[in-house]
């Protein structure tokens, strides 16, 4: 028996507010193991025959909230949220911090699968088994901070009417959208706590268009029960000593990055990426330090790093602003990129897009592109409805983040994102603007540039991604003939943070995923079993692609245009990535991922990895491919 | 936490009069002669909750599965979340010696510690939030 999972998922379907138990045969567990893998198997399974013409945003998306089966055990915890991306129309595993995967497992639950689309605004609120689905028009059109507040007082309510006899409850772990997800914006996130989010994606929209404000889960129980409970126990310590070594990074979280990835590695988005180089000593990590952290410590369930920070702005113009550290593709996107270079300023935009419900990388991308149209003359005043959209003017950014929230006046159009918004300005304006978009099949870069190359990013890193713009899940041409994105892909399944396993010996989470569930899964057998699935189920959805947008490898395998510009400041001024080795390193890669030269998995492969049903859907690819 | 960032451990607070002992109506709450902390007896405690009533912070809390109440032992004079955050360099709980110091001002409700720790952090900004 595999142990490490507490055996049965809850499957909610919205359109008629009912709900069953479901279960999954061992072996699929075995081979996709939970969060990203079990996601991408499950969606494959149910709707791979419709794919095509499947509106992420329409009843039939199923949305799914999945742990794994090292959440609540490795250090530090996070939940998997997926489903069909509204961004990319393929499949990405969007990863969240926070209890909810953990109170989940302790309420017996190893994940939630919704579907449909309820008539009213309605949130889930899930005490062990006991599941309601509860109207939520009270808190729809709620900003994020007041949705926790209310759904913290009522859950706790429920909670103490029903219980009376058992004295105070903590809260629930709660997951929740704000206007921005409500209103169908696709760069929306799925909100936990006040500052964190599932963000690439666009799962936001996805619970939106299921009027599914928000699932608050309590469970009592225990966590699952582990195949050795000793050498668990040992690897959590092994696991917490080696983070208390990293000191600064247990002090600044990511938010020393702000300044140094800039100042240092000449990788982070300036003005739309029209630079990657600054020294502004207003954005250093000290600064963010002594002005802005009000508390330092702070961290969910179980962590030992504590990289989240608390800020808040307690003076000037800014007074108020509440977010975290913000991290640093916060601080990236919500500052630099906008021209925005002080703690304060970007506390205040971190602050709203919280609020908002949208997300900080994926806003502050479609922001900065227009920013850098107006900058052109492309947009003009007009366009911005009134609008002044001057580089270093965080209140026109963050009046036009609330259009995009709402989708109002031009925010509707910036609402759809940056690609496809480029697409309908492109035709508006009569000109190519994809030029300016800074964005991989339909998601926008991470805030790791890849022309210095001093990054951990790579240059076909975002090209080739199955999670296409998504830092977290770059690929690579690995020297070992694995497939760079397959270890990423482990750490969504497994569902454990990326940052929790720095500084770790490589098999270490295979040996921790052993000692869980009792199997002797190898890193080598992650990487042609269950990794390269995954992986070639992702690909070959997001090939598929969606009513309004398919991808062409042939065109879309490729950087953003901005990446092939010569940096033209820093230390590494002059330098960018070659358009003809890209070329070829992608070339290199669908050899390695085993996809033909198009791009498309290849049929021998799908069949070795029992992917047949996957192989049989892409047949109509390999004959005609699109046009480029 | 009820507010983000205003976390706190809703745990005895030790105090010097022992309310939720005196209110057993079953004698399963005792003191320890040793550390000063309130024991409870399994066998004798039926889970009515009435030392939850008496508690100032309602901190007594029943445990999910056999339905007893749970107090923080001290660990037997060894506490293992004192060992615990010293390990990760946290060292915000410390053992101490006990002296004669109203402890059981530190018995709140989760409202009430987070409010508090709320205002101390976001000043009038908090009440947003409460």
């Amino acid at each position: 028996m595999i142990l490490g999972y507490a055996g049965k998922f809850l499957e909610i379907d919205l359109s008629d507010g009912t709900f069953k138990d479901v279960r999954f045969d061992e072996a699929l567990l075995k081979d996709y193991v939970g969060g990203r893998g079990l996601a991408a198997k499950i969606l494959c399974d149910r709707l791979i025959g419709e794919w095509e013409e499947l509106d992420p945003l329409g009843p039939n998306n199923i949305l799914l909230f999945l742990p794994g089966p090292l959440t609540g055990f490795f250090p530090g915890g996070r939940i998997c949220v997926s489903g069909k991306s509204p961004q990319s129309n393929g499949v990405v595993g969007s990863t969240v911090g926070g209890e909810f995967g953990v109170e989940l497992r302790c309420a017996g639950y190893d994940g939630v699968i919704v579907t449909g689309q309820a008539k009213k605004p309605v949130y889930v609120f899930i005490k062990d088994s006991d599941v309601e689905i509860r109207n939520a028009s009270h808190i729809w059109g709620k900003n994020g901070k007041e949705t926790n507040t209310l759904l913290n007082k009522e859950c706790r309510r429920l909670l103490s009417e029903r219980y009376p006899r058992y004295g105070e409850w903590k809260e629930p772990a709660t997951l929740y959208i704000g206007p921005a997800g409500e209103n169908r914006v696709r760069t929306a996130v799925v909100l936990a706590k006040w500052t964190h989010a599932a963000g690439y994606g666009g799962y936001g929209a996805v619970m939106g268009s299921k009027k599914l404000k928000a699932i608050a889960v309590k469970g009592t129980g225990p966590l699952p029960e582990v195949a050795d409970l000793r050498k668990v126990k040992r690897l959590i310590n092994a696991v917490n000593a080696n983070a208390y070594e990293n000191v600064l990074w247990r002090r600044w979280g990511t938010g020393g990055g702000g300044y140094s990835f800039a100042a240092n590695t000449s990788s982070e988005p300036i003005r739309n990426w029209q630079e990657e180089w600054h020294n502004e000593r207003s954005y250093g990590v000290d600064q963010f330090e002594n002005r802005v952290w009000v508390k330092q410590s702070w961290s969910d369930f179980g962590c030992p790093t504590n990289c989240m920070k608390i800020a808040f702005v307690k003076s000037g113009k800014f007074k108020g602003a509440i977010t975290d550290n913000p991290d640093y593709e916060l601080q990236a996107y919500l500052g630099p990129n906008l021209g925005l270079f002080t703690p304060e300023e970007n506390v205040f935009m971190s602050s709203l897009i919280d609020d908002l419900g949208l997300c900080g990388i994926q806003t502050g991308n479609v922001l900065g592109f227009a920013a850098e149209l107006f900058q052109r003359g492309i947009l003009s005043k007009k366009d911005l409805d009134g609008t002044e959209l001057k580089w270093g003017d965080a209140e026109a950014f963050a009046n036009l983040a609330k259009k995009i929230a709402l989708r109002e006046g031009v925010g509707d159009l910036l609402a759809e994102g940056t690609y496809r918004a480029a697409l309908k300005i492109g035709k508006m304006k009569g000109k190519d603007v994809l030029r300016y978009a800074v964005q991989s099949k339909g998601i926008g870069i991470g805030a790791h540039g890849i022309r210095s190359g001093k990054d951990f990013s790579t240059d076909i890193g975002y090209a080739c991604s199955v999670q296409c713009g998504d830092h977290t899940s770059i690929t690579d041409l690995a020297e070992d003939g694995s497939v760079g994105e397959v270890w990423g892909i482990f750490n969504d399944s497994a569902v454990i943070c990326n940052f929790n396993g720095f500084g770790l010996r490589r098999n270490f989470k295979f040996d921790f995923y052993n000692a869980v569930t009792g199997l002797d899964l190898t890193r080598e057998a992650w990487g042609k079993g269950g990794g390269l699935k995954t992986l070639q189920i992702q690909r070959a959805l997001l090939l598929l692609g969606g009513p309004d947008l398919k991808w062409d490898p042939r065109v879309h395998d490729d950087n953003p245009s901005r990446f092939y510009e010569p940096l033209p400041s820093g230390p590494y001024k002059g330098k960018t990535v070659d358009r003809a080795s890209v070329r070829e390193s992608v070339q290199k890669y669908y050899e390695e991922a085993g996809w033909d030269e198009n791009g498309v998995p290849k049929s021998e492969i799908l069949k070795k990895l029992g992917l047949r049903n996957v192989d049989q859907v892409l047949r109509k690819l390999r004959k005609q491919p699109a046009e480029a | 936490m009820l507010v983000p960032g205003a976390d706190f451990p809703h745990l005895c607070a030790q105090c010097e009069d022992y309310p939720c002992v005196e209110a057993c109506p079953f004698k399963a709450l005792s003191v320890s002669r040793r550390t000063s902390a309130v024991l409870v007896n399994d066998k004798k405690c039926t889970g009515c909750g009435k030392c939850i009533e008496a508690c100032p912070g309602r901190i007594p809390h029943m445990h999910p599965a056999n339905k007893k109440i749970v107090i923080c032992d001290l660990c037997s004079g060894n506490p293992q979340c004192v060992k615990v955050c010293q390990e990760g360099g946290w060292n915000v709980l410390k053992t101490v010696t006990r002296r004669e110091h109203p402890y059981g001002l530190y018995a709140r409700k989760p409202e009430e510690q987070t409010r508090d720790l709320a205002v101390k952090l976001y000043g009038e900004k908090a009440e947003e939030f409460i």
